[in-house]
């Protein structure tokens, strides 16, 4: 299609939206108040981010820029009332220039520099003061992070019960994991050549996994068919009003 | 045959949008049968005696709400329901508006008080050092609630010290931070934890429902409306299995449609 008839159908559908919302405000289906303005701005956003199923175009990359810039304000916000202002200002700076009957914890400048010398990166001069916090933050992470990942994600998966467990169809759910286990940590085996038994365990290895692969591809499925679910409902209940 | 195959992906669009629509303005009732991960929490959280102290974290932002949402407002219903003070945090910067505003209006449908019955923490960063802290103070972690009041002398959180002191966490996640708080938080301070997760993380999860590390796990809208059959109370969750449904079967269809014509193709050529 021509860049005239996309003019031409997106033209008629910010009609078509204005026309409903204006008769929808009209007759107070919705308020017009921060809720009703709020549901209309809700589902601008949301038609324009779908747009993009059609194909490409300035309303959809509008709607995207606005929610990368919104997301980020957001976070700014919320960063600076829930961490920088209960941790660093009221702690450190509020109490030093002012009486609040608490000392100031000066324990704080140690992060409060680690986290400035990260935004340093951007400087040309000052931009190795920034491995100093990069080096805290890997260690710290290997540190923590190694032992327990070790504890609870391979020595407690390892811990095995027993093949018999109270009902048949838990021993043979309990079978079809050790056998999962085992054939697919074997096809990855590459120091013996696959043939003949190690062959035909590490094909049943390959099963396992085309099963994981089409149950998580399933599941990915039923996540976008949800978000969509969740949108059109918003759209034909706060919306349309159509259904309750 | 082969321009079926070259058809427009906009005409299976229209397909998918009406199969989701026409469920929703038609209305029919497919059976939501609870599986035993969705009960292992609710068991969990109907076994809890009333004063109980229940932890919910609502780790996802609004990119995941309509899978994960429905799911928080479920569980909230439950505790408030049964009287259990619920604490409410989140590691996600972007869920601190979802969280704050489910709690608050299922907490106001039961007549719970803010501060009394229940408590909104809000966002700390950090993630795995944040459930660390909680595990060893969690007024150290938290020193003011979400709204900036101090935590150390609220009744909500009487008789809670640590993470341990928790009857049950729940954590609702959009990314990996269940296995953090397997690994930081359950294995580290010993607690009972229950997991809610969009339906692309579900399937990493079940190993650990395997070796019990998790008590439960709703996985997807799918487990959300799972638990609004089980506490009564169906909502957007339980509306949204029927175009679920008929959309999977469509899926299912095109998939062999698909694939029937590039094989018949194929030996064409």
């Amino acid at each position: 299609m021509d860049k005239k008839t996309d003019v031409s159908i997106l033209t008629w559908i910010l009609v078509a939206f204005c026309i409903i919302n204006i008769f929808f405000l009209v007759t107070g289906k919705l308020g017009f108040d921060a809720k009703g303005l709020g549901i209309i701005t809700a589902v601008a956003l949301t038609l324009a981010m779908y747009s993009f199923l059609y194909k490409d175009n300035p309303v959809f990359k509008i709607a995207e820029n606005l929610f990368v810039g919104v997301a980020m304000g957001y976070w700014i916000i919320i960063t600076w009332f829930n961490i920088l202002k209960p941790d660093v200002y009221e702690q450190l700076i509020v109490p030093f220039f002012k009486d609040t009957g608490n000392a100031p914890q000066y324990i704080v400048i140690i992060p409060t520099l680690l986290g400035i010398f990260m935004l340093l990166r951007f400087s040309d001069k000052l931009s190795w003061l920034s491995r100093w916090s990069f080096a805290f933050v890997v260690g710290l992470g290997a540190g923590i992070t190694i032992p327990n990942f070790i504890h609870a994600f391979i020595l407690k998966q390892l811990t095995f019960d027993s093949l018999i467990a109270g009902s048949l169809p838990d021993s043979i759910n309990n079978f079809l994991i050790l056998l999962g286990v085992v054939s697919v940590l074997i096809y990855f085996f590459f120091s013996l050549e696959h043939k003949g038994v190690i062959g035909g365990v590490s094909r049943i290895g390959v099963w396992f996994l085309m099963i994981a692969f089409g149950a998580s591809f399933g599941f990915t499925v039923m996540a976008r068919m949800s978000l969509l679910i969740g949108r059109i409902q918003f759209l034909i209940r706060d919306w349309l009003g159509i259904i309750q | 045959m082969e321009r079926l195959l070259k058809i427009d992906r906009r005409i299976i669009f229209v397909f998918v949008a009406a199969a989701v629509t026409i469920p929703l303005l038609i209305k029919f009732d497919l059976p939501v049968i609870a599986t035993k991960e969705v009960r292992g929490i609710y068991d969990k959280i109907d076994s809890l005696s009333e004063g109980s102290h229940v932890l919910i974290a609502f780790d996802y932002d609004p990119a995941s709400k309509e899978e994960l949402q429905p799911m928080a407002v479920a569980l909230l219903h439950h505790c408030f329901k049964n009287n259990i003070k619920v604490i409410g945090m989140t590691l996600n910067p972007g869920g601190t508006g979802l969280a704050d505003s489910a709690i608050t209006e299922v907490g106001k449908e039961y007549g719970r008080k803010y501060k009394e019955d229940y408590v909104f923490l809000g966002y700390k960063t950090g993630v795995e050092l944040v459930m660390i802290n909680m595990g060893e103070n969690i007024y150290s972690a938290f020193p003011k609630d979400f709204k900036g009041n101090a935590t150390t002398d609220m009744p909500a959180l009487k008789d809670v010290q640590s993470l341990q002191d928790f009857d049950f966490v729940v954590d609702l996640a959009s990314g990996s931070s269940i296995e953090a708080w397997i690994a930081f938080g359950k294995e580290k301070y010993n607690f009972d934890l229950g997991a809610g997760c969009t339906a692309v993380i579900g399937p990493d999860m079940y190993p650990f429902l395997q070796s019990k590390q998790i008590e439960g796990l709703m996985s997807g809208l799918k487990g959300a409306a799972e638990y609004e059959t089980l506490i009564n109370r169906k909502s957007s969750a339980v509306a949204g299995m029927s175009p679920q449904s008929v959309v999977h079967v469509l899926v299912v269809f095109f998939v062999i449609f698909g694939n029937t014509l590039y094989f018949m193709t194929r030996r064409k050529k």
